[in-house]
C-alpha cells in the first residue's frame, strides 16, 4: 500500500503515484467509502490515449456510479485486471491492490498535496 | 429547507461508525460497514434497521373505521384487531399521495405508518377526510421510534431479548401485530417489513429505543445480526419487488399502473377518495410497472431510458446489481405493448445499450417456512 502522505491527489478524489514518466492512479479511501461497495469497474485498455479531466472509466457501487477521470494527458500502459475481476479491491485496499490505471505522461499538471486533499474532504 | 432531524438512535449510529445520508430531512445511516455485507446478513441471518424517521399517525374514535374506509383505498373496517394492511392514500384524480401500512390496534383505533417524506401530507389529508366522522387524527411521529429486525433469524433473536415481553410471539402471523412491553415501556410488535424476509417492526417511545437497540444487537450478535443501513434496505426491497414512494409510486401514477390494483377495494360500499378515477382507469396506453433482468454487471438505474429494437418504450425507476442474484435488476415503467414477461428490451446505460428481459416481480422470494 502506497504511503498516502507522499501521493498526489485530484479534486475528483483520485490519487496519483508518480514513478518516472508513469502515473499510477486509483480512487481515494474517501471516495470508495462514499460510493459504497464497488461491484463493477470499467477501465480503458492499454494503448488508449487519455486527456486530463476527461472521463476514462466507471466505478459502480450497488447504490451509485462514479466516474474515473484521467489526471494527466497520456497513454494507458496498463489497467488493473485484478480490480475488474474483483471490484471489491477498490474498497478493501484503495491505495494498494485497488489501483486502477497506469498512464505514461509527458508532463505532469499541478496536483493536490496530501494536506490540500485532506483539507478538501475535511479530514 | 428545515433543520436537519436526528433519530433517537443517532448516538448509537455514531458509535457504530455509520455513514449518514439525508433522507426526507433526516440524517439516517446509509451503511455501517458494507452495503453488501448488510444485505447478505438480512438474507442469511438478520439485520437491525432504525426507521424512526417514518411517520406514525393515529386515527381513533367511534367512526375511525368509517373515516379510513373513506380516506384510503382499502377496506380498513374489514381487518381484525391486531391485523395490519398495506394500503394507499389516493388523490381525487387517483394518483398516489402515499403508500401506507395500517395497523388496527383496537376497535376504534388505527395506527397509520407513512413514509417520512409524506408524513405531513398524510396527516393533513387524513384530518381533512375524517372531519365528517366522529374520530380524531393525531400525528404521533415525534413520540414513536421504530426499529426493525429482519431476516430468517429475527424470531429466534427477538424472543430472547431481555426485557421484551410479548405473548405468543412465535404464533404472530405475517401482517399481524401484538402489544407487549419492553421493560416499563409499551411496545407494538408487528410481523411486517420491507426486505422480503421474515421479520418484525417494533414501535415504542423514543426514550426507550436506545436500550432496545442495544439489547437486540447484543442478543443477536451470536446469530449473525448486524446493524443495516438504508442502502441495503433499498437493494433488499428492490429484490423483493416492493415499490418505493418517489420512485415507483407518485401523484402521476394510478395504482393499477404500479401493479397495485389489488390494494384498491372497489367492492367496498360507499365512496372513497379517488374511487371515480380508479374506476375510470388510466389513459389508453399508460405505462405499467415491470421487472427487468439483465446479464453482466452494469445495472440500469433510476432515470435510465428503456428501448425496444426501434424506439423508447419506458424508463427505469429503481435499479441495481442484485446482491442476492448476482445480476442487474430494475423496475421500470414501460408501454403496455412491451410489458409482457419475456419481452426483450434494451437499457441505455450511459450510452451503451444493454439487453434486458421483462420478468415478473418479485425478483427474489424467500423460501416458505
Amino acid at each position: 500500500m502506497a504511503d498516502k502522505t507522499t501521493l498526489q491527489y485530484t479534486a475528483e478524489h483520485e490519487w496519483v503515484l508518480v514513478d518516472g514518466d508513469v502515473a499510477t492512479v486509483g480512487i481515494t479511501a474517501y471516495a470508495a467509502e462514499k460510493l459504497g461497495d464497488v461491484v463493477f469497474v470499467d477501465l480503458p485498455g492499454a494503448g488508449d490515449t487519455v486527456a486530463s479531466g476527461k472521463v476514462v472509466g466507471e466505478i459502480e457501487s450497488t447504490k451509485s456510479v462514479g466516474e474515473l477521470f484521467a489526471p494527466v494527458d497520456g497513454e494507458i500502459v496498463e489497467s488493473n485486471q485484478a480490480v475488474v475481476d474483483a471490484p471489491e479491491l477498490v474498497n478493501s485496499d484503495p491505495f494498494g491492490e485497488g489501483w486502477l490505471i497506469k498512464v505514461k505522461f509527458a508532463s505532469l499538471p499541478v496536483l493536490l498535496t496530501f494536506a490540500e486533499y485532506s483539507a478538501l474532504v475535511g479530514e | 429547507m428545515t433543520e436537519e432531524r436526528f433519530s433517537p438512535l443517532h448516538q448509537r449510529h455514531l458509535g457504530l461508525g455509520a455513514s449518514f445520508t439525508d433522507f426526507a430531512g433526516w440524517m439516517m445511516p446509509v451503511r455501517y460497514s458494507s452495503d453488501l455485507a448488510e444485505h447478505h446478513a438480512v438474507r442469511a441471518a438478520a439485520g437491525l434497521f432504525d426507521l424512526s424517521h417514518m411517520g406514525e399517525i393515529l386515527v381513533l374514535g367511534p367512526e375511525a373505521s368509517d373515516a379510513l374506509d373513506y380516506a384510503l383505498a382499502g377496506k380498513l373496517s374489514a381487518i381484525a384487531i391486531g391485523q395490519a394492511k398495506y394500503s394507499l392514500l389516493l388523490a381525487r384524480d387517483g394518483g398516489i399521495v402515499d403508500d401506507l401500512v395500517v395497523y388496527r390496534t383496537g376497535q376504534d383505533r388505527y395506527l397509520v405508518v407513512a413514509n417520512a417524506s409524506n408524513r405531513e401530507a398524510v396527516a393533513s389529508e387524513l384530518r381533512d377526510r375524517s372531519s365528517p366522522f366522529d374520530c380524531e387524527v393525531q400525528d404521533e411521529s415525534d413520540d414513536i421510534a421504530l426499529i426493525a429486525v429482519q431476516g430468517p433469524r429475527a424470531l429466534e433473536i427477538l424472543r430472547e431479548v431481555p426485557g421484551v415481553h410479548v405473548a405468543d410471539l412465535e404464533d404472530l402471523k405475517y401482517y399481524w401485530s401484538a402489544t407487549g412491553h419492553f421493560g416499563e415501556h409499551a411496545l407494538l410488535v408487528a410481523r411486517t417489513g420491507y426486505t422480503g424476509e421474515d421479520g418484525f417492526e417494533l414501535y415504542l417511545a423514543p426514550e426507550a429505543a436506545p436500550a432496545l437497540w442495544d439489547a437486540l444487537l447484543e442478543t443477536g450478535a451470536g446469530s449473525g445480526l448486524v446493524p443495516a443501513g438504508l442502502a441495503s434496505r433499498d437493494t433488499l426491497r428492490l429484490e423483493a419487488g416492493m415499490p418505493l414512494y418517489g420512485h415507483e409510486l407518485g401523484l402521476e401514477t394510478l395504482p393499477v399502473q404500479a401493479g397495485l390494483g389489488r390494494v384498491v377495494n372497489l367492492k367496498k360500499e360507499g365512496d372513497f377518495v379517488g374511487r371515480g378515477a380508479v374506476e375510470a382507469g388510466p389513459d389508453e396506453g399508460a405505462r405499467v410497472l415491470v421487472g427487468l433482468a439483465a446479464a453482466g454487471r452494469r445495472a440500469g438505474r433510476a432515470g435510465y431510458v428503456v428501448f425496444d429494437s426501434e424506439s423508447e418504450v419506458g424508463i427505469i425507476t429503481s435499479g441495481a446489481l442484485s446482491p442476492t442474484l448476482g445480476h442487474p435488476v430494475a423496475m421500470a415503467y414501460v408501454d403496455p405493448a412491451s410489458a409482457e414477461a419475456g419481452t426483450e428490451l434494451l437499457i441505455d446505460v450511459r450510452g451503451t445499450r444493454v439487453p434486458a428481459t421483462v420478468v415478473s416481480l418479485p425478483f427474489y422470494k424467500r423460501e416458505a417456512i
